[in-house]
Order: structure tokens, then C-alpha cells, then sequence
């Protein structure tokens, strides 16, 4: 079908251009912008005066609980959640039940997902057969089938010669490897962040230097092995000095964090909220500053929901016995409109940290961006309109996240997807 | 945010922590205390303030101290006591904690007194209660995990009072294994209400919580600087199996340099009394001359821990 979409605010952070212009799109793909092609007729338009188009969202983490834990979630259920918060492309976890260790279950979740005909999956394959760091999956098969990358997802590896091995083996295909920065024995038995908070409320702790021990045997490894590292949900200061220390010294690492620890901190645990019960944990004021300076200036390179759908018996439990993660698909768009608002931040810059950027870490290249050519994922909305985050506002089968009753900037009017509408109209 | 343990007039809901626990409330617990100790020296040692009620002790964690006191309380107060250990039956079958409760509430319980594992179990307990509409059930926190034990820290206060009078000059230390006490969380919250200008905590980095500092209290990390003219001495307990391993070496070890000697005692003022929230490691983290001695308070503690917990349950019941 031939859309146009009529006189929006076209933002495209990968040129950094934002002005007023048209977007025809066909054959599931944009063909022009400003002047419509020769002999385009719009079978559909899309009025966009006042609104904001830009790329679909591309997440880097978004747990659909396929297969596994469907009760918690299913792959119906989060990707209505993307197309509702504008999400066009998901990194897929591999810690489903069983993990995304075998070349038929990433074919499998990959078949289902495209039967829906909704988000692009990009499943990150186990880096180690059940993630349990003891013998490496089939990762040239893992490709073939869909992998973009291979992670160990909150699983850390606990024998290093493991680790440096499927490293090295990585390295051997250039694929790349996604490490979320945990030390085995340092994490081990905590739930929170060791500061003043976790002291007054007595909870066991996972200290930050959990994740710059981490980050260094991540990086020395990196060094030697050549893998192309990037680093997941860095949650503390110290863990971004390390990662600017190695790229001081000509090392290419990337890396991400959650809305999550974008906007909050230990201090949001009050009277023990199990929505704010995450991994990593929330950390301290000064460690959330300094995360959000760093996703300004590009020394974190991109933002995720970290998706985590948790069922309500999940979370009805003391903070330490409750499950860890919040729902985040419906909240990436909003959450990052409010971090550009509160930094006074361009639009450009702050939609390509969920656009443009993840889009150069996944190896997307035919979408997070709106070039003539490019696969018409589009997500557009009402920067003005502001929501409150409510149980049933939420279309994601999880309900709990710490943002329950915040009010936030930004609402999704159309989502686009290979040049279908899939929300809104 | 809502302070949980009070209701919409500022009035104690239920006992979940001493700390933000308003002076006025604190104080008026160790005042209606102190008729309540006299009970106990009558024939009759009951009072019907609490009769017709049903208090339910809930204790998903064992204990027989701490749940033989306050049945002791309630029972003088009158009250059905039912005593259910909640670690050998409901959840060992895989029930939830809310499940537990809310059958308890269908049973007409008046009030709940918890002991659970898990810091603030008490505090999702009384959010259910109240997403309920439940505001008329109390809950006591008897002990949640490392977080807080409200009404051992009152009893300490009540102690301390009895014996010093006046918080304002005190020198109070607390010793021993601080990192996994909710004791010392809440007398470090109680004594600092009460207006205790120097608090101290003494014990190896291993056993002290990150940003100790930031409660409020001095760090120590020997015995004999941090026991110089103190008024009180609050011994912790030390569990059996933090002894051996990575957070000590050996009880023998602590006892050397952390145990309540005569010898270390005599550092502290000539009429600083001793304190210990029981049961006690005589020879780890208490000398026997000491426990034993004319400066211990310790089974008078055991004696006015019975008052406190009388004033804490008719306060929120009647």
C-alpha cells in the first residue's frame, strides 16, 4: 500500500535532520521525503501536523517469555506492547525456558514472531549451551537461524577459561557478544544496591565493584580474545569510567542501559516497592547522574526498556523473594521524551540513543533510519501529550514497573511496520 | 510517600519499624509501659484490656523467645493467642505468604504479630491488609530479616530509661555483628529519636553495613577506643554460622578482640550497665563474669520486654 504521511515533524537522528516534511512510503519501504516520487498516489495519508515522526524504537532487551513462561507473558501480549510504545525492532534475551541455545528454537520463536507480523525479532543467542558457562552453544548454526549476537543474559559465566574461550570463538566469526557486567561470586545472595539505603532497610547487597570486576575480565578478555564486545545495563559511575578507560586506550566497546536506571535510584526502593526489586539493582543519586550525563554525551550508546513482564504473584512477595525486572516495552518512548525534556536535550540526539544507535550495535542497517530505501518502520506521536502509567493503561501482560502513576511526555498516534499500519488510525 | 505504620491521623496502625517512628509515639509506648510492669507482680497477672480479641503469632521464621514473650503479653492482656509456626506448615506446601494471611483474616484475627526472613514482609503484610480494607487487623513486626525488631529496640530504650533516666548525654555503644542485625538497626533508629548525641558501633569491616556512617553513629573498630566512657553497652548476638568462614575466622578470634570482657568493661564509665538482646554466646561475644555480673541488665531486659510489648499491643488494639 502507498502512504504518505502529511506535514509531520520528520526527525531522523542518523542524519540529525529535523524539519516539517512529507514521508511516502511503498512497497514497505520510504521512497521519498519532501517531494513525492514521480506518479505516487497515496492510497493512505496520514496526518501528522503537530506530530513527530521518526524511526521505530529498536530495543536492545525486551523478554517476550516465549517459550517458558508464558503465563508471565506471551508473544501476543509484548508485541502489542511494542507496536503501542512505537517499538519496531526487539533484541530478544536468550533466557527463555529452555535458553535460546538450539538453532530450532530460534527458528521456532523467530517463525512465530513473524506469523504475527508485528515487531522484527532479533534473538540474541546463549552464548553457552543452558547458559550454564560450561560448554559453547552452536553459534555459526545460531547465526544462520537468526542470531544477531550471543549473551549470557543475568547468567554470569563463572569459570573465565569458559568465558574467554566462547570469546575466542565468537571473535573467529566476528559475531558479537553481549556481557551483562556481574560477577558470579560478588552478586551472589544480593538484591540491592550496597549503600544507604540497603544498610537501613537491611537488604543483602550487590556491591558496584560486582560490576567493574566484571567489566574489567570483560575488557582484558576482549583484548585478548578480539571479541566484539558489548557491555548490557551498566548501572554504576565506576562501571563507565572503566568502559572510557578502555576506549582511552583504542579499545571499540560498546554499551547500554535500562530506562530503569536512567531515572531512578536506590532512594526509589522507599518502603521496600518490589517494582523497583531489578537487575542490576537501582544504584545510588550519583551513579544515576552520571549514567544520564554519559547517554548524553554518547559514552553510553544506547537506551532499553530491559522488558521483563513479571505476573503479579511474582511481585506479591517480600522484596528479596519477589522476581526481578519490570515491564518496560509501553514506557522506552516516554521515558526517554522525559530524560531530553529534564537534560534539554535536541529530539535528534536523544531519539537516536533508541533509534540510530541500538540500530549500529544490533547490525541493523535497513532499518533505524529514514533514508529513501529504508524499511518503513515508523513510529509517530504526540510529543505534547502526556499519559499516566497506569495497571490498565498497559497492554503488556506485566503490569509492574516502578513508573505505576507517573505521569510521562509522549503518545503513540501511528506505528508503522514494513509499511503497515499496526497501531493506531 | 505514606508512612505506612501510621493511619491518615498520625496514630500508630501497626508496629513495622522505629525508624521515622515519631518521638511523641515512641515515648508514649515507654510511658504506658511502666504500669504495665507492675502486673506482673500482682497474684492475679491479667488485665482484660485485649479480652474478645484474637492476636495471631505468626512466625515464619522459629523462634521460641521472642514468640513466648509476646503470647506471654498478649495472654495478660486477655487476648486468644494462637501460635502458628508457619515454616513448618502452610508455605513448606507451597502456599504464599498473602495466602497464609488471608486466611487469618477470614479466621477474624484482631491482630498479627510477624516474624519472617525476609527484610519488610511486615510492611507487604499491612499494604495487603490495607489494599483489603482491612484497617481494623494490626500488625507487630516481631523481627523481619536484617531490617528491624521494633519492639526489642523499645525494650532496650525502656531499659536504658529505667536506669540512666535521661537520653540527651549518653554515651551508648553497640558491638558484635551489626551488618546482619535488625536489633541494632532499630536502636540505632530509637536512640537516635531519643536524642542520644553519640552513638557508636564497634566491630570488624565485615560485620558493619555499608554507610554505617550515614545513620548516624561513630565507627569503631576497636574495643578499647570504643568502649572509652560509655554509659551503655548493647552487646549483639553473634549467629553460629557467621563464626567460621569469610566474615570471621574464628569465634575464638572474635571473642579476643570483640568479646565483653571485665577488662575491656572497665574502659567504660564505673556505672555503664551491660545489655544483651539474647540468647547469648557466653565466651564469643560475652564474657561469663560480665553476663553474670553487677553492671548486666540483661534479664531485666527479658522482665520489661513483656511491659513494652503489653503497651505496644493495647495501644493498637483498644
Amino acid at each position: 500500500m502507498n502512504i504518505k504521511i502529511a506535514n509531520g515533524r520528520v526527525i531522523d537522528p542518523a542524519y540529525l535532520t529535523d524539519r516539517v516534511e512529507d514521508v511516502f512510503i511503498a512497497d514497505g519501504k520510504i521512497v521519498a521525503r519532501g517531494e513525492a516520487p514521480r506518479g505516487f498516489v497515496a492510497e493512505r495519508t496520514l496526518e501528522a501536523h503537530g506530530l513527530v515522526v521518526c524511526p521505530g524504537l529498536i530495543d536492545l532487551a525486551a523478554r517476550l517469555r516465549e517459550p517458558g513462561f508464558e503465563y508471565r507473558a506471551t508473544l501476543e501480549s509484548e508485541m502489542d506492547a511494542a507496536m503501542a510504545g512505537g517499538v519496531t525492532s526487539l533484541a530478544i534475551p536468550p533466557d527463555t525456558d529452555p535458553p535460546l541455545d538450539e538453532p530450532g528454537l530460534v527458528e521456532m520463536l523467530c517463525h512465530r514472531a513473524r506469523k504475527l507480523n508485528r515487531a522484527h525479532v532479533y534473538p540474541v543467542g546463549a552464548l553457552t549451551i543452558g547458559l550454564k558457562g560450561e560448554r559453547l552453544s552452536e553459534m555459526a548454526e545460531l547465526v544462520e537461524s537468526g542470531c544477531v549476537a550471543f549473551s549470557q543474559a543475568n547468567v554470569p559465566v563463572v569459570d573465565n577459561m569458559v568465558l574467554m574461550r566462547a570469546m575466542q570463538y565468537a571473535a573467529t566469526f566476528g559475531f558479537r557478544v553481549w556481557l551483562q557486567p556481574l560477577a558470579p561470586f560478588l552478586s551472589r545472595g544480593g538484591y540491592a544496591h550496597d549503600g544507604e539505603v540497603a544498610s537501613r532497610l537491611g537488604l543483602p547487597c550487590i556491591p558496584t565493584a560486582a560490576e567493574t570486576v566484571a567489566i574489567y575480565t570483560f575488557v582484558q578478555l576482549a583484548k585478548v580474545t578480539g571479541a566484539q564486545l558489548h557491555i548490557t545495563r551498566l548501572s554504576s559511575a565506576e562501571g563507565l569510567r572503566l568502559i572510557r578507560q578502555a576506549r582511552g586506550e583504542g579499545m571499540d566497546i560498546t554499551c547500554d542501559i535500562s530506562i530503569n536506571h536512567l531515572h531512578l535510584s536506590e532512594q526509589d526502593i522507599g518502603y521496600f516497592n518490589p517494582n523497583c526489586h531489578l537487575v542490576p539493582p537501582l544504584r545510588s543519586l550519583h551513579d544515576r547522574d552520571c549514567l544520564r550525563a554519559g547517554l548524553i554525551d554518547g559514552s553510553v550508546n544506547a537506551l532499553c526498556s530491559d522488558h521483563t513482564p513479571v505476573d503479579d504473584d511474582g511481585k506479591l512477595a517480600p522484596f528479596s523473594e519477589s522476581e526481578p525486572g519490570a515491564t518496560g516495552l509501553e514506557l522506552l518512548l516516554p521515558l526517554t521524551l522525559k530524560w531530553a525534556a529534564e537534560s534539554g536535550l535536541p529530539l535528534t540526539q536523544a531519539l537516536a540513543r533508541v533509534t540510530s544507535d541500538p540500530a549500529r550495535i544490533v547490525g541493523i542497517t535497513k532499518a533505524g533510519h529514514l533514508a529513501p530505501g529504508a524499511r518503513a518502520d515508523i513510529c509517530i506521536f504526540d510529543p505534547d501529550a502526556r499519559r499516566k502509567i497506569t495497571h490498565k493503561g498497559l497492554l503488556s501482560q506485566g503490569k509492574n514497573t516502578p513508573f505505576l502513576d507517573y505521569e510521562l511526555p509522549g503518545e503513540v498516534r501511528y506505528t508503522l511496520v514494513e509499511g503497515q499500519v499496526m497501531y493506531g488510525g | 510517600m505514606r508512612n505506612p505504620q501510621l493511619n491518615d491521623n498520625g496514630e500508630l496502625q501497626h508496629l513495622l519499624t522505629l525508624d521515622g517512628l515519631p518521638r511523641d509515639i515512641l515515648v508514649a509506648i515507654l510511658d504506658n509501659a511502666a504500669p504495665f510492669t507492675e502486673v506482673a507482680e500482682r497474684e492475679v497477672k491479667k488485665l482484660p484490656l485485649l479480652r474478645g480479641k484474637s492476636i495471631f503469632n505468626l512466625f515464619f521464621e522459629n523462634s521460641t523467645r521472642t514468640r513466648t514473650t509476646f503470647e506471654i503479653a498478649a495472654k495478660r492482656l486477655s487476648a486468644d493467642v494462637v501460635n502458628l509456626n508457619v515454616s513448618t506448615s502452610s508455605t513448606a506446601k507451597g502456599e504464599s505468604l498473602l495466602d497464609t494471611v488471608d486466611n487469618l483474616c477470614a479466621m477474624q484475627a484482631d491482630m498479627f504479630v510477624v516474624r519472617h526472613a525476609a527484610s519488610g514482609a511486615p510492611f507487604l503484610i499491612a499494604q495487603h491488609l490495607h489494599q483489603q480494607g482491612r484497617d481494623d487487623i494490626h500488625v507487630i513486626n516481631a523481627g523481619d530479616g536484617r531490617h528491624a525488631h521494633p519492639t526489642q529496640g523499645l525494650l532496650d530504650m525502656y531499659t536504658i530509661r529505667h536506669y540512666k533516666r535521661d537520653f540527651t548525654g549518653l554515651t551508648v555503644a553497640i558491638v558484635g555483628d551489626v551488618l546482619h542485625s535488625r536489633v541494632a538497626r532499630s536502636q540505632i533508629c530509637a536512640l537516635r529519636t531519643l536524642g542520644v548525641p553519640d552513638i557508636r558501633v564497634i566491630a570488624p569491616k565485615t560485620l558493619l553495613p555499608t554507610d554505617i556512617e550515614k545513620l548516624g553513629v561513630r565507627v569503631f573498630y576497636d574495643m578499647h577506643e570504643g568502649l572509652r566512657d560509655v554509659d551503655v553497652v548493647m552487646m549483639l548476638r553473634l549467629q553460629n554460622e557467621r563464626m567460621n568462614g569469610a566474615l570471621l575466622p574464628t569465634p575464638q578470634e572474635f571473642y579476643k578482640v570483640w568479646g565483653l570482657t571485665a577488662e575491656k568493661l572497665a574502659r567504660a564509665r564505673p556505672d555503664a550497665i551491660v545489655m544483651h538482646p539474647g540468647p547469648m554466646n557466653r565466651g564469643v561475644e560475652i564474657d561469663s563474669s560480665v553476663a553474670d555480673g553487677a553492671q548486666a541488665v540483661i534479664l531485666p531486659q527479658v522482665t520489661f520486654g513483656i511491659a513494652v510489648r503489653m503497651a505496644v499491643m493495647s495501644m493498637l488494639a483498644v
